[in-house]
């Protein structure tokens, strides 16, 4: 389940990097151990994130749940579409369910992130 | 400690259920999905496996007293095999848990909340008196709850009694795929339905025969168990009353019954009902997107009137809902509420009673 040309934080979130611009959603894994995801709240274009610092908020049935920045930088683009109907994370969550784009402060943050395999060893895949 | 696995457990597995440990036992969160699950209880019939609740029997000479004093409500008042929700309370009057009280020919059955077992039997075992025996029949009892507006029908069709004609809170003993069973119209969630009572070596065979029936209940977890008796506004205990909380705090006044004999933690209730008490659990429902959760502090004005016990998404209803304790000079329907929702202090309105009712019959 876990695609191989992603990388991964430890808090569930995955990053799929195109030049300085990371794409990022969160986890099948995350999205199934959540429940079922009824809203989500995103830090709106224009906001300045740091690596590990909240950017959003999911809310589930059962609790509510932080989403971290993976990567320092300033958020470019917010997925309206997760914002209409989240249950595009559960049905596509690293398609059609990304959440934001980050244009990149430090690109050699991404070394700090987890690969794939690493990924699927703490998720016990 | 070892998790305790029910006698469902591997049909729990396999019918895909996302095990966790909850009270000692290793049982499904969910199976589809929390608002799947939920919605297919409100709409046509789910089955729990709740065998890790408890179960303590109660007989002898004297039992009926006894059952009397370690419980608020009115126990002389049950026919036989009718059944009560009720509450026992420690000497300060807090609720140690809340339970089912079952009048069988041979003694009363009393189905307690599983993280409390321990600490019912050995209250209830301390202070019975000469001549009635208390047993704990949890370790071999199978509990499973079919619920919803179909639920009924469909144990009705693999059950050699005729069960359809329960009424609310009754029970009788009936057979399923062979086992004797104990069947009484209760539940946890708002809607009709049994719960279903079985020795646990041939529960398999009762569970089996529900889910083999053609139009069969969809298999529920613990989180949509817990919203759907939240929309009910059930308590849940340890989450919105404790020993620390008296049920006419938790707002149980209906299940105390003040006139009807001596028990434990009374004299506690009579002085909180002639000097009123000083929280009341009231029921709040918010249409904000965030929603309400345990812990949240509940506003009115500038004044923080008290807080959040339990809270989440409703899904029949598709809003926050939240039980929380206020002031009890707070708890009326003229009051202006809000809920800090992480920093936003968002309007919420005041609901008595459930948040869901059940459609009426056609």
């Amino acid at each position: 389940m876990t695609p191989d040309d992603l990388l991964y934080s430890e808090k569930h979130e995955w990053v799929k990097v195109d030049g300085d611009i990371a794409t990022v959603g969160i986890t099948d894994y995350a999205q199934n151990q959540l429940g079922d995801i009824v809203y989500v709240e995103l830090s709106p274009a224009g906001t300045k994130v740091t690596q590990m610092s909240p950017m959003g908020t999911i809310e589930a049935v059962k609790a509510v749940s932080d989403m971290h920045a993976p990567v320092t930088g300033e958020i470019v683009e917010v997925n309206d579409a997760v914002g209409a109907d989240p249950s595009v994370i559960k049905s596509s969550p690293y398609g059609d369910g990304w959440m934001v784009k980050i244009k990149m402060e430090d690109p050699g943050q991404l070394d700090s992130l987890l690969k794939p395999e690493k990924y699927r060893e703490l998720t016990g895949e | 400690m070892e998790l305790k696995k029910t006698p469902f457990h591997d049909r729990l597995v396999e019918l895909g259920g996302r095990m966790v440990a909850f009270a000692g036992f290793h049982m499904p969160m969910q199976f589809a999905g929390i608002v799947e699950e939920h919605l297919a209880v409100r709409t046509d019939a789910g089955i729990f496996d709740v065998s890790h609740m408890g179960e303590i029997s109660i007989s002898g000479d004297g039992a009926a007293d006894y059952v009397n004093k370690l419980t608020t409500n009115d126990v002389a008042a049950l026919d036989l095999m009718q059944v009560q929700y009720t509450a026992m309370l420690n000497d300060e009057g807090g609720v140690i848990d809340d339970l089912l009280v079952y009048r069988r020919k041979f003694d009363y059955l009393l189905v307690v909340n599983a993280v409390n077992v321990e600490r019912d039997f050995g209250w209830m075992s301390e202070r019975a008196p000469e001549g009635v025996k208390v047993r704990n029949l949890s370790d071999e009892t199978a509990q499973v709850a079919v619920q919803g507006p179909g639920a009924v029908e469909m144990v009705a069709a693999v059950c050699d009694d005729d069960v359809s004609g329960l009424g609310s809170f009754r029970s009788m003993g009936a057979t399923i795929a062979g086992v004797q069973c104990l069947v009484s119209r209760t539940g946890y969630t708002g809607e009709d339905g049994l719960e279903i009572y079985t020795g646990s070596d041939k529960a398999g065979a009762v569970w089996d025969a529900i889910m083999k029936a053609g139009s069969r209940p969809v298999p529920i977890g613990l989180g949509a168990r817990d919203s759907l008796r939240l929309e009910a506004a059930f308590r849940l205990h340890g989450s919105d009353m404790d020993e620390t909380t008296s049920p006419l705090e938790a707002g149980l006044g209906w299940i105390v019954k003040l006139d009807n004999g001596d028990f434990f933690g009374k004299e506690v209730l009579l002085r909180q009902k002639a000097e009123g008490v000083k929280k009341r659990l009231i029921g709040l429902l918010s249409e904000a997107k965030r929603f309400p959760r345990p812990g949240y502090g509940v506003w009115s004005g500038d004044r923080e009137v008290g807080r959040v016990t339990s809270g989440g998404f409703a899904p029949s209803l598709k809003c926050g809902i939240a039980l929380a304790y206020v002031e009890a000079d707070y708890a009326k329907r003229s009051t202006e509420f809000q809920i800090d929702l992480r920093g936003q202090r968002t309007d919420a309105k005041y609901v008595r009673g459930p948040f869901y009712k059940r459609p009426e019959p056609e």
